[in-house]
């Protein structure tokens, strides 16, 4: 072997090395959240310990079904205020926006998803709960909160702006701007032809919107919003802020409440035992569903990468 | 022709609305970055950077200078870890493993990997790094941050490298160049100004990370970079003094939290003007 082949192998071996790195990393990590998820799962048993809402630090007794409802409720409510929000950026920017104005809303959209999460918290802690408080809480108590048997959970039981719909609020404003670049660059891939043919026939820009072009990218559509869920799911900082971390029955969605999330970041420094172990089974769930939701999005998404 | 004027209206209403939408989302931005810009500003003094942290009783006293060295500590060698191993397993998989399925799945699981919750990557590297070692230390923190990093850099350098065209190579391969050869000097040559934004963006995103920082560098008040022990980190600090019942204490959170914001979008925005300059030139 020439001095040339023999460096070309040892580069390839450190760049193998490299790659498969990511799968012993990935690897690794799912089966350590499970060998430390272990003591508790075989403590409380599975299904008992997915669908009991006790946390209870005296008697030991943990139980994920609060803070597994809690992250999908919040991400759930996240999703229907940002979805239509994000449609409508994206439709502003291929339909409407004059194309030299475009890139620099685009663009500035972009950085909004890029401060960090910790700064949204804050901004959430100190600007929006009040604020929420001040001039939304009452206005839906008084509208929704008037129904007959539902009417409840919309009032305001405890002052605060601290809970479940002030998380999902940050949470919304936090993937628009995900869910929007995606449908924005889905939506311009649209063949002009199709959307010409569209105008010819005498459609307006509204009917060609909803009947060529997001049939045209629905599936792309789905896989940026289960995508930005897997997101949802995941953030930390700005909901540990805002939800309260309140381990009580959800009365109202202007109650302080727990997801995983908010239950590691708040209790793990300090939590040794089962109670540590229950929260590492907190953190396989997440890693679990992050996965199902990434898969599920990968599929819809057809192999195209939309990292950040 | 009212079916004609109701079709016009709805158009109307839906546009009117579309771009409605375009323009909170606008002044949401404008929003928060005048509150962090003005609640910053309004707490900024230069004893942030030059003191240590002090009790939140003593007025005109205290800053977190020990926090910025240490997160940049943290970021700078997550980021030497990160950036390299990212960049290699990424030029394994665009330039020897093309096609191979082994490969495809690594790119997959990259892809996974990359929306990982970054408070799962911390619990990960505290059972690994921090019970094992009987502690807080910073290289739990730095290794959870560079678990972030490497799967992003191994992502846009495989991309980077697909768009580099094929001919190019073999014009490099024709006059007898090894691989290796070929990819230092010519296919990365030609991605540089990808690669160079791809880090830039990846490790914008890990210098405001707090989550993966929480169980494992976590916090100290000690102007000491030791990373075999707890590390101050600004991220952590925004965390417990915005939480803290003091004034003192939430004015300092909004002064480094305007410096992180400040810092992050400038890194963000330098690696986009990269990517660009280079399209134009």
């Amino acid at each position: 072997m020439t001095s040339g082949q023999t460096k070309n192998l040892i580069f390839k071996i450190v760049a193998g090395m490299a790659a498969a790195s990511v799968l012993a990393i990935v690897a690794a990590m799912a089966a350590t959240l499970y060998v430390q998820s272990r003591p508790a799962l075989t403590r409380f048993g599975f299904v008992n310990f997915l669908t009991s809402t006790s946390w209870n630090y005296g008697q030991e007794v943990f139980g994920a079904a609060r803070p597994l409802f809690g992250t999908f409720a919040s991400a759930l409510l996240a999703l229907i205020v940002a979805v239509p929000a994000a449609l409508g950026i994206a439709v502003f920017l291929t339909e409407i926006c004059p194309s030299k104005l475009r890139g620099v809303i685009a663009a500035a959209l972009e950085l909004l998803a890029a401060i960090p999460s910790i700064i949204y918290g804050m901004w959430g802690l100190f600007i929006l709960a009040p604020a929420l408080e001040k001039f939304v809480q009452p206005l839906v108590g008084e509208t929704l909160g008037r129904l007959p048997l539902i009417g409840s959970f919309f009032q305001t039981k405890l002052a605060g702006g601290v809970n479940l719909f002030t998380a999902s609020m940050i949470l919304a404003i936090m993937i628009v701007p995900f869910i929007s670049g995606i449908a924005r660059e889905a939506m311009a891939q649209v063949p002009p032809m199709l959307k010409e043919s569209s105008y010819a026939l005498g459609a307006t820009r509204w009917e060609t919107v909803r009947r060529v072009v997001v049939p045209y990218v629905k599936t792309a559509l789905a896989g940026g919003i289960v995508m930005a869920m897997g997101r949802a799911l995941g953030e930390t900082m700005a909901v540990a802020y805002v939800i309260g971390n309140r381990h009580a029955p959800l009365e109202s969605i202007f109650s302080p409440y727990v997801t995983i999330t908010s239950v590691m970041a708040n209790e793990f420094n300090e939590a040794g035992g089962l109670q540590l172990s229950a929260l590492f089974s907190l953190a396989f769930f997440l890693f679990a569903a992050n996965f199902l939701a990434l898969t599920l999005a990968k599929r819809l998404l057809g192999g195209k990468k939309w990292t950040i | 022709m009212d079916h004609l004027k109701s079709r016009k209206l709805k158009n109307l209403v839906a546009m009117t609305l579309a771009t409605l939408c375009a323009a909170a989302g606008l002044a949401l931005l404008f929003v928060i970055l005048y509150d962090v810009l003005v609640e910053g500003l309004g707490a900024l003094k230069l004893r942030l950077f030059t003191q240590d942290p002090a009790p939140p009783n003593l007025a005109d006293a205290g800053g977190l200078r020990g926090a910025f060295l240490g997160q940049g500590l943290l970021t700078l060698v997550a980021a030497a870890v990160g950036v390299p191993a990212g960049v290699m397993g990424g030029t394994f998989l665009a330039e020897y493993g093309r096609n191979s399925r082994i490969c495809r799945l690594i790119s997959a699981l990259s892809d996974m990997a990359v929306s990982i919750p970054s408070i799962v990557i911390g619990a990960f590297a505290y059972a690994v790094l921090v019970k094992p070692m009987g502690g807080f230390n910073g290289w739990a923190g730095a290794a959870a941050l560079a678990i972030i990093i490497l799967p992003i850099i191994l992502r846009t350098t495989e991309e980077m490298l697909n768009i580099v065209p094929w001919e190019l190579r073999e014009a490099a391969f024709a006059l007898g160049a090894p691989q290796h050869k070929v990819i230092i000097g010519i296919v990365w040559r030609s991605a540089k100004s990808g690669l160079f934004t791809g880090a830039l963006l990846a490790i914008a995103r890990v210098a405001g990370e707090t989550a993966p920082l929480l169980f494992t560098s976590f916090n100290s008040n000690f102007f000491k970079l030791n990373l075999s022990e707890a590390v101050p980190s600004i991220t952590v600090s925004i965390y417990q003094y915005a939480a803290s019942p003091y004034e003192s204490w939430t004015e300092m959170a909004w002064a480094a939290a305007f410096v992180v914001t400040v810092f992050v979008l400038l890194l963000n925005l330098v690696g986009r003007a990269a990517l660009k300059f280079k399209k134009v030139g």
